[in-house]
C-alpha cells in the first residue's frame, strides 16, 4: 500500500490545470483523493506526474439561478448530501452523496472525481443521469457541455479527453410537480452499490407526466429503465402502479450485467425492481401537485 | 478505598491514552538508524520456485540488502508448531522463514528487501524476478483430503495434519436406539481476525553484547522470546521481547510468525535496527485466520426431545502450514466441549485436520468453541423442529442440572459450576418470549418474517492447569503470574506475566489490588509485555488472563495482607492472632481507630527501621499460580430477527446476552467484552466469509469486499447477567472476553432460520447473505 513515485503539481486556477495537463501527458489529476490515492497505493496506476486541483476556488461551491443548480466540481459528497439547493432542486443526487461510504470519504470525495472515475458501483453517476446533468468540461481549447446521459461511455470510462478538466455540473431547477429519489443495496463492505435505483418523477393533475429511471451498481455505466418510464407515463402513480412499473426493471438492464463475490448477475437482476420501486416512491411521494 | 472496588464500573484507564491517539505501537517506534524490510511474497498458492534474480533490487535507490532463503540457511530454523497434539499422527510440514523450493499459500514469504525507507523498499519488491512454476492448488476442504487432490507436501500423504478422536459413552447404542435422528452438514466459513493493528515488529541487535531487543504485536511476549530463541539462536538471556500498545490480536497474534524472525535475521545481519509493518493486504493474506470447518453431525434422542448421543466428523482446514497453536483449536478446544450445557451420555467426532493452500488457521476468539457450539445449537433447533417442540422447551429438557462444584460430561472434561436453566429462565423472561412467538405468529399473517433464535453455551477457559497442558501436547505451561511491590509512598506497582491488548486489566487489576489492600485503584499501576521487566507468563488468549493471571495476582496481594499483618502487630506490640484486617487499616480487635493503615507499613518495610524479628525487609510479593482446573463460563443469548422475502436481506432487530463469568469485578469492561465478542459472532453469521477461487487467490483480499460488522447494522446489545462463582479461583471469577462470540453466531443463525420456517427453505451456509436467503427462499417455493 505504498504508492510508486510520482511528481506533483499543484494548480491554483482551471487555466493553470489546463496548461499542466497539456505540459505532462499521462498525468492523473487528483481531487478529493479517493479514487486516484487508492490506485496509487494497489499500484494499478503509476503516472509520472499528478497535478492537483483541490483547491481550485473557482471549481468549488453551488448556486442556483436561472431555472439551473450548478456545483462546482470539487463539492464533497458531504456538501452535496447537506445542500440546501441540492435537497431541494435534486433530492436523488443528495440522497445518493449521504449514501457514499462513510463520513470520512464523503468529507473529501468529490463529485468531479466521482464521476470522472466512472466506477459502476459509484452512486452519483445514476443519479446524475436521472436528473438530466450536463457536465462542464473544460481544455486550453475551450470548453464543451456533455449531457450526463452521454458521457458515461462503460466502465471507467468517460467521455473527457485527457486534456479536459470537468470543472462544474449543471442540473435543471426542481419544477412544479417534480420530485426525486435514490434508493440503494449497499455492498456491506465497501459501501459501494450493489444496485443502485434513482428516479425522477413529474407528476401534474394526479397523472406521471415524466419518469427518468436509471439504474447503476450492476451494469457497467448508468443504464436507463425506458419501459419502467413508459409504463408510468400517463398512470396515476398509485402503490401498485410503481409496483408493476418497476417489474419492467430488468427487462431494460440488457446483458450487461455485473456480480460479484457477494452479488451473482442472477439475483442482482431479480431484485433490482425492488430498489427502482423504492426510488420511485418516494420520488413520487415528493411531487407536491 | 475498600472493598467496594471489586465490582465497580469503573472507566478504563487505558481508554484516554487510545481514544487521544497517544498510545505507542509497534509502528510508532523509531530508532536511530532504523532500516525498512518489506516482504516479497507469493502471488501463487502453489508453485516451485525457479531462479530468483534480485540484481536490480539490490541496486535499487536507497536498497541496503536483499536476502532469500539461500541467506537464511542454518541462520533461521523453521517457523514453530508448539501444540503437538497427541495420539493423532500428527504430521508437522517444515515451515520455512523464507520459502525455500515451494510456495504454498498466496502471501508466503519468498524474499526480504531492506532499504532506508519504506517506500524504497515497497518499490524495490517489484524489481525482484521470481521464476514460479505454478501447480494446482488443493483449496477444496471437502477434497483436499482425497487421493485426486494435489498434495502440498511430499511427505504428508492425503495433505493429513493430523486425526483426533473424542469418545465418551456407547455411541453405536445411543444412535442404534434412538428415536430419532438429526443430521446436518455445517460449514464454519474461514474468518479474518483483522485486528484494528496489523502486524509489525521492530529488532534491534547490539553485535558488541549479542543482545537483541525485539519490539512485536503480540499476546504473549514471554513466549515470542522462547520461540525465537530456539529460531534464531539468540540466547534467552540476551533476548527482549516488548508488546508495546496492541491493537487488538483475536487469536492473531498468538502465533509466532516467518515474518518477525525475517525481521530479527535482517537486524542481525545488517547491524542497524529494522523495523516490519505489514500493510492490510499482507494482513489478511498472511496473518492467521479462524475457524474453517466442515462439520457433518448428528444427533440422536428419544421422541420426547432427549438427547442420547451426538456423532460427528470434522474436517479442519489448516491451511499451507501449523501455525503455532493450531493443532490444538479444531480438537481440544472444540471436541472436549461436545457435551455443551446438556447431559449427553455418548459422544463421538473424529476431527481430520487438513492442509490447503491457503493462509495457516488459527485461534480466532473463541477458538474452537463458537465452532462447538454452533454445532450443538443448530441440531438442538433441528431436533425441535423435527419433533415440532419448542427450542427452549428441548434445551431446558437436556440441561445438566444445578452444581456447584463439579460435573462430569463425556468428554472427561470436569465442569466447575453451572444453572443453565436459570440463565435461560432469565433471558426468556426479559425477552418476554412467549411475548415474541405470539408478535412473530401475528407477523407471519401479516406477510412478515420474523425469528427468534436462542443459543445456550458453555465455554472452556482459564487455560489452564499446567499438567494438562502437558498431557495434551501443548509446548508450554498454563500457569501466570504477578508480582506486587509497594514502594515507601504507598504506592504500588504490579507486574504481570500475561499480557492484555485490549482487555482492560490494567484498570481490572488495579481493582483487584484495591479490593485485596484496601488502596485507591489510582495508586496501583500495572506493568505488562516487557519480558526484561515482567515476571515469566504464558499471555493473554483463551478468556485466561483474569481467571489465571487475576488468581496469582489476588494470591500475591493476600501474601502482602499477610505480611502487613505481621509487622503492623509489630508495631502495634499486639500479637498477630489479635490482628484484624479491613479496607487497608490493621488493627488490634476492638481498636479500629489506632490502626496502621497499609502506607504506613509499605513506608516501614521500606525503610525497615523497626521491622519484627525474621521479617525481610520491603514490601514485595510474587505468585505463580497454576489453576488446579479450567474455569466454565455460560450463558443464554437471544436474537430477533426479520427476513425481507422478497430481497433475502436480514435485519438484526434485537440482540439479548445473558453471560454468567462469575462475579464481576468490573461490570462496565464486561459489558464492553459482551458487545465486542456478540458484534464478532454476528459477523460470522450475518458478514464475514474469507472467499478463496479454485487457484487460492483470496478474492476478499481487503476491506472493500470483507464484510466487518458495522455499528449502524446493529442494535442495541442488551447485556445481562447471573452469578455463579467458580469453586477452585481465589476470586470466583471465569472469563468473558470470548463469551459473545462462541454464543451470537448460532443465537443469530437460528434465528433466520426459524425466520424462513413458513417458506420452506433449505439451510444456508453463513455468511447469511441476501442472495444466499433469497436463493433458499426460491427453493423453497420450488423455483
Amino acid at each position: 500500500m505504498f504508492a510508486p513515485e510520482f511528481s506533483y503539481h499543484r494548480a491554483s486556477s482551471i487555466a493553470e490545470a489546463g496548461r499542466l495537463l497539456a505540459e505532462h501527458p499521462g498525468a492523473k489529476v487528483l481531487a478529493g483523493g479517493h479514487s486516484l490515492i487508492p490506485i496509487l497505493k494497489l499500484r494499478l496506476a503509476a503516472p509520472a506526474v499528478v497535478i492537483d486541483i483541490g483547491r481550485i476556488p473557482e471549481m468549488k461551491g453551488i448556486a442556483a439561478g436561472n431555472g439551473t443548480v450548478t456545483i462546482g466540481a470539487l463539492t464533497t459528497h458531504a456538501e452535496l448530501a447537506s445542500s440546501e439547493i441540492v435537497r431541494a432542486n435534486a433530492r436523488a443526487l443528495a440522497e445518493a452523496a449521504a449514501q457514499i461510504g462513510d463520513p470520512a470519504v464523503r468529507n473529501r470525495g468529490t463529485i468531479g472525481g466521482n464521476v470522472a472515475h466512472a466506477d459502476p458501483a459509484s452512486d452519483l453517476p445514476q443519479a446524475l443521469v436521472a436528473l438530466g446533468a450536463t457536465f462542464r468540461l473544460t481544455s486550453p481549447e475551450g470548453a464543451r457541455s456533455v449531457a450526463a446521459e452521454d458521457f458515461f461511455e462503460g466502465l471507467m470510462t468517460t467521455s473527457l479527453r485527457e486534456d479536459e478538466l470537468l470543472t462544474s455540473i449543471e442540473l435543471p431547477a426542481a419544477g412544479p410537480g417534480r420530485g426525486s429519489a435514490y434508493a440503494k443495496l449497499a455492498h456491506p463492505a465497501s459501501r459501494y452499490a450493489v444496485i443502485g435505483a434513482a428516479a425522477s418523477v413529474t407528476v401534474a393533475g394526479g397523472k406521471c407526466t415524466a419518469a427518468s429511471v436509471v439504474l447503476g451498481g450492476l451494469t457497467s455505466r448508468p443504464t436507463r429503465a425506458p419501459s419502467v418510464e413508459a409504463s408510468l407515463v400517463g398512470q396515476t402513480p398509485s402503490e401498485a402502479v410503481i409496483a408493476a412499473a418497476a417489474k419492467n426493471a430488468a427487462g431494460d438492464l440488457g446483458d450487461d450485467l455485473m456480480g460479484d463475490i457477494y452479488a451473482s448477475e442472477e439475483y442482482r437482476k431479480a431484485v433490482a425492481h425492488v430498489w427502482v420501486r423504492r426510488a420511485l416512491a418516494a420520488a413520487a411521494a415528493r411531487c407536491a401537485g | 478505598m475498600s472493598t467496594a472496588m471489586f465490582g465497580s464500573g469503573i472507566r478504563r484507564r487505558e481508554d484516554p491514552r487510545l481514544i487521544t491517539g497517544a498510545a505507542s505501537y509497534t509502528d510508532d517506534l523509531t530508532l536511530p538508524g532504523m532500516l525498512h524490510a518489506a516482504m516479497l511474497r507469493s502471488p501463487h498458492a502453489h508453485a516451485r520456485i525457479g531462479a530468483i534474480d534480485a540484481s536490480r533490487a539490490k541496486s535499487a535507490r536507497g536498497v541496503v540488502a536483499v536476502y532469500t532463503s539461500a541467506d537464511t540457511e542454518g541462520a533461521l530454523q523453521p517457523s514453530p508448531c508448539a501444540w503437538l497434539l497427541p495420539d493423532s499422527d500428527l504430521k508437522i510440514a517444515e515451515y520455512p522463514c523464507l520459502a525455500k523450493d515451494t510456495v504454498r499459500y498466496v502471501g508466503e514469504i519468498v524474499a526480504v528487501v531492506v532499504a532506508e525507507s519504506r517506500y524504497q523498499a515497497y518499490d524495490a519488491l517489484e524489481l525482484i524476478d521470481v521464476d514460479y512454476d505454478p501447480l494446482p492448488a488443493a483449496i477444496d476442504l471437502e477434497q483436499a483430503g482425497g487421493p485426486d487432490a494435489p498434495r502440498l507436501h511430499a511427505e504428508i500423504e492425503g495433505n493429513q495434519a493430523f486425526h483426533w478422536t473424542v469418545s465418551g459413552g456407547d455411541v453405536d447404542a445411543a444412535f442404534a436406539n434412538a428415536d430419532v435422528i438429526v443430521k446436518e452438514r455445517i460449514l464454519q466459513q474461514r474468518l479474518i481476525p483483522t485486528a484494528m493493528e496489523t502486524r509489525s515488529a521492530v529488532a534491534s541487535y547490539t553485535r558488541a553484547s549479542g543482545e537483541l531487543t525485539l519490539w512485536n504485536t503480540t499476546q504473549n511476549p514471554h513466549i515470542v522470546r522462547f520461540l525465537c530463541s530456539l529460531v534464531t539462536g539468540v540466547p534467552e538471556d540476551r533476548l527482549r521481547v516488548v508488546a508495546p500498545e496492541v491493537g487488538g490480536g483475536f487469536g492473531s497474534k498468538i502465533a509466532v510468525y516467518p515474518a518477525d524472525f525475517v525481521t530479527v535475521f535482517c537486524a542481525m545481519k545488517l547491524g542497524s535496527p529494522v523495523k516490519w509493518t505489514e500493510t492490510r493486504s499482507e494482513n489478511y493474506q498472511a496473518t492467521t485466520h479462524g475457524r474453517n470447518h466442515v462439520q457433518d453431525v448428528e444427533l440422536a434422542a428419544t421422541n420426547d426431545g432427549r438427547i442420547t448421543g451426538i456423532r460427528a466428523t470434522v474436517r479442519a482446514g489448516m491451511g499451507a502450514y501449523l501455525s503455532t497453536a493450531a493443532p490444538g483449536i479444531p480438537t481440544i478446544l472444540h471436541g472436549l466441549m461436545l457435551s455443551g450445557v446438556y447431559d449427553i451420555p455418548a459422544i463421538h467426532e473424529e476431527v481430520y485436520g487438513l492442509y490447503t493452500n491457503e493462509t495457516p488457521v488459527e485461534a480466532y476468539r473463541g477458538a474452537g468453541r463458537p465452532e462447538a457450539t454452533f454445532m450443538l445449537e443448530r441440531l438442538v433447533d433441528v431436533l425441535a423442529d423435527k419433533l415440532d417442540m419448542d427450542p427452549a422447551e428441548v434445551r431446558r429438557k437436556n440441561f445438566i442440572p444445578k452444581f456447584d462444584d463439579g460435573h462430569d460430561v463425556a468428554t472427561g472434561l470436569t465442569y466447575d459450576s453451572g444453572d443453565y436453566e436459570q440463565a435461560l429462565d432469565k433471558l426468556l423472561r426479559h425477552a418476554d418470549y412467549a411475548g415474541l412467538r405470539a408478535e412473530q405468529e401475528e407477523a407471519r399473517q401479516q406477510g412478515r418474517y420474523p425469528g427468534i433464535g436462542l443459543s445456550t453455551y458453555v465455554e472452556i477457559c482459564g487455560l489452564g492447569p499446567s499438567q494438562v497442558a502437558g498431557a495434551i501436547g501443548f509446548q508450554g505451561g498454563l500457569w501466570e503470574s504477578a508480582i506486587v511491590r509497594f514502594h515507601p509512598s504507598g504506592k504500588v506497582h504490579v507486574f504481570i506475566g500475561a499480557s492484555p491488548h485490549g482487555q482492560g486489566e490494567e484498570t481490572t487489576f488495579a481493582q483487584i489490588v484495591a479490593a485485596e489492600l484496601g488502596v485507591s485503584p489510582e495508586d496501583v499501576k500495572v506493568v505488562h509485555g516487557d519480558t526484561d521487566n515482567t515476571p515469566m507468563g504464558w499471555g493473554t488468549y483463551g478468556s485466561r488472563t483474569t481467571a489465571v493471571g487475576g488468581a496469582a495476582l489476588a494470591l500475591t496481594a493476600r501474601k502482602i495482607r499477610e505480611k502487613c499483618k505481621v509487622i503492623a502487630a509489630h508495631l502495634l506490640e499486639a500479637a498477630v492472632e489479635d490482628m484484624e484486617y479491613e479496607d487497608g487499616n490493621f488493627f488490634v480487635k476492638g481498636s479500629p481507630d489506632n490502626g496502621k493503615t497499609i502506607q504506613d507499613i509499605a513506608l516501614m518495610a521500606n525503610v525497615s527501621w523497626n521491622m519484627p524479628e525474621g521479617v525481610e525487609s520491603g514490601l514485595e510479593a510474587s505468585t505463580f499460580y497454576d489453576p488446579p482446573n479450567f474455569v466454565f463460563p455460560y450463558g443464554a443469548h437471544l436474537a430477533l430477527v426479520e427476513v425481507d422475502a422478497e430481497t433475502g436481506q436480514v435485519e438484526l432487530k434485537r440482540y439479548i446476552a445473558l453471560d454468567d463469568c462469575g462475579p464481576q469485578i468490573n461490570p462496565t469492561i464486561v459489558a464492553g467484552q459482551v458487545h465486542g465478542g456478540v458484534v464478532q459472532g454476528i459477523g460470522q453469521a450475518l458478514w464475514e466469509e474469507a472467499v478463496y477461487d479454485e487457484d487460492g487467490q483470496l478474492l476478499s483480499g481487503s476491506m472493500l469486499d470483507y464484510a466487518l460488522p458495522r455499528a449502524d447494522k446493529l442494535p442495541e446489545i442488551e447485556v445481562l447477567s447471573t452469578v455463579t462463582p467458580s469453586p477452585h479461583h481465589p476470586l470466583g471469577v471465569k472469563g468473558i472476553g470470548e463469551a459473545g462470540t462462541i454464543a451470537s453466531t448460532a443465537a443469530v443463525y437460528n434465528a433466520v432460520m426459524d425466520a424462513l420456517k413458513p417458506l420452506n427453505a433449505p439451510a444456508v451456509d453463513m455468511p447469511f447473505t441476501p442472495e444466499r436467503v433469497w436463493r433458499a427462499i426460491q427453493k423453497g417455493k420450488g423455483n
